[in-house]
């Protein structure tokens, strides 16, 4: 009995949380405006999202930005992860500390503090400093993924690997790189969803006829509701359903096959789909 | 894996993008321009303490802290039933809880417009139950349930994570010594898990303190929030010594609760703040 109470208690909660998604996307299908009425079914909202150009835009300057800003901040980040590494001291603290700072401060000081850098140097608001901006908030987070991996790395794998005749940077590419590698793409992916998600820091640093998805929802949002952000809705929620069942089963797979391989009989836990860490921090951004 | 080099470009990147802004926030934050120059002065912040500003931060404090204490109370249970023996299958279970959040944060918030709106879902469906319709679109209440719906997972997730590495024989000891199940989760449950409360805590006050898209598309424009107060001052009034006034001393607010948090969370933390 009690059982069946707590199940019920979290099934509700579920729903709290799906129900709202779930009418979106019934509604995303209404051929009717009205969210009274139920008007038949019609894929016409769907069909104008992808004449719309605002929103195809937007999509575009997305992608763009996501993979531009994820790519360069995968690189400089995993870089200074490198160099923070094999820091020591008050020289470590300070550099954690400032890495910490985009990382805690609230979303719209981090705009607004860029904002005011990008007037202040006469940079044109658009494309780049978006870019920048996007930069600057993705790189903690390829640090904070990249570490962990560091840090479980045998250095003494380095050093076989010049007692065995490789020079510094093969030792580098063929043995360090490779170890670390799980923590880069996360912090890759990590990066690419950050910006892809991101409004506020978007919001102010971007000039005029430059727009991101987000920015192009929340001003259409403002306008009340519109069919098309439902469709769209429905789109993107499709999408990152079927992206995290796939992520979900080749880990599901990967982890069968090191369990075989080490017989080992104690279930792995992965509770999160990705990079637990990772997710963690994601979510202070949200 | 040389020291200094692999640094430098991340460097460069801290002092120009995140060391001079702050910097020109707490510039233009003191110094007040006029037709004779511009000069260093504290008008702004005195001007932060006039009775309206003062109303719009307690209201901000007031509001993120109801939207905390009811994410806390419907969240606890939550994280602790799924962390307990009612569901097997926990991976799946909490993968169903982490989806939602992978959608956009604006069109989980959009959400709740056609839910809520006059002819919306729930008044359709109170409606057909003969029910009075409920108005809360545009009010306190509608940015509450705005801050509830998207924050609860970071309440639930670190309770969640320390409840679940809580030792069942630490349990079964306390049962063994007599103690009944309210006593187990006052004197042993509850205390173990306060550092996963701690974090939910402050995950969740942190945004719902900051957040100005919330308040603006589920609140309409009369409930000003401090985070709206500077987006006006930025993007509207261009009056950027006041909205770098506010923002720093939201800041301070930040780093105050956060000192408190951590004050209580115990030194768990690899690298901390300062």
């Amino acid at each position: 009995m009690v059982k069946f109470l707590q199940r019920v208690y979290v099934y509700l909660i579920f729903s709290f949380l799906y129900l709202p998604i779930a009418v979106l996307m019934v509604y995303s299908f209404n051929n009717s405006r009205s969210r009274g009425t139920w008007g038949g079914f019609t894929f016409k909202w769907y069909q104008g999202l992808f004449y719309d150009r605002t929103i195809m835009g937007s999509l575009y300057s997305t992608l763009i930005i996501g993979i531009g800003a994820a790519v360069i901040a995968t690189i400089i980040g995993t870089l200074a992860a490198f160099g923070i590494h094999n820091s020591q001291g008050w020289q470590k603290r300070l550099v954690m500390n400032l890495t910490y700072i985009p990382v805690l401060n609230p979303d719209i000081v981090t705009a607004i503090s860029l904002m005011i850098l990008f007037v202040f140097t006469r940079l044109r608001l658009g494309y780049l400093t978006l870019l920048l901006a996007h930069i600057t908030f993705n790189i903690p987070y390829v640090i904070l993924s990249v570490l962990p991996k560091l840090r479980q790395l045998n250095k003494h794998l380095y050093e076989a690997a010049l007692d065995l005749g490789a020079t510094p940077a093969q030792a580098l590419w063929k043995i360090v790189i490779p170890e670390i590698m799980p923590g880069i793409i996360t912090g890759l992916l990590l990066a690419f969803t950050l910006s892809i998600d991101d409004f506020v820091v978007s919001f102010f640093t971007t000039g005029s006829g430059i727009s991101t998805l987000s920015i192009t929802i929340f001003s259409m949002a403002r306008q009340g509701i519109n069919p098309k952000i439902n469709a769209l809705s429905t789109l993107m929620f499709t999408l990152v359903l079927v992206l995290l069942i796939i992520v979900n089963i080749r880990q599901g797979r990967d982890q069968k096959k090191e369990r075989a391989d080490k017989g080992d009989p104690k279930k792995q836990i992965s509770a999160y789909p990705a990079d637990p860490s990772g997710l963690q921090s994601g979510f202070n951004r949200l | 894996m040389k020291r200094s080099s692999a640094m430098a470009p991340y460097l460069l990147w801290i002092v120009f993008f995140t060391v001079v802004p702050t910097l020109l926030v707490v510039y233009y934050g003191f110094t007040q321009s006029g037709p004779e120059g511009t000069h260093w002065s504290l008008s702004n912040f005195t001007r932060f303490f006039e009775p309206i500003y003062l109303r719009v931060l307690w209201r901000s404090v007031y509001l993120a802290l109801i939207s905390t204490s009811i994410c806390l109370f419907l969240g606890y249970p939550a994280a602790m039933i799924m962390a307990g023996r009612a569901f097997t299958r926990k991976n799946a279970l909490l993968l169903l809880f982490v989806v939602p959040m992978w959608m956009n944060f604006l069109l989980r918030t959009y959400a709740w417009l056609t839910l809520l709106e006059r002819n919306g879902f729930i008044n359709l469906i109170l409606g057909y139950l003969r029910l009075p319709s409920l108005n809360i679109l545009y009010t306190n209440s509608a940015v509450v349930l705005g801050m509830v719906y998207n924050f609860l997972p970071f309440m639930v997730l670190p309770i969640y994570s320390v409840l679940s590495k809580i030792d069942r024989r630490v349990l079964e000891a306390a049962q063994d010594l007599g103690a009944n199940s309210w006593t187990v989760f006052w004197r042993v449950i509850l205390p173990l898990s306060l550092p996963g409360v701690v974090s939910g805590i402050t995950m969740v006050f942190m945004p719902a303190l900051t957040t100005f898209v919330i308040s603006r598309l589920l609140g309409g424009g009369q409930f000003t929030l401090i985070g709206n107060l500077i987006e006006q001052q930025f993007l509207v009034v261009g009056d950027w010594g006041f909205g770098s006034a506010i923002s720093l001393v939201m800041m301070l607010l930040i780093l105050l609760s956060m000192a408190l948090m951590s004050f209580f969370e115990g030194d768990e933390r690899e690298v901390s703040l300062w």
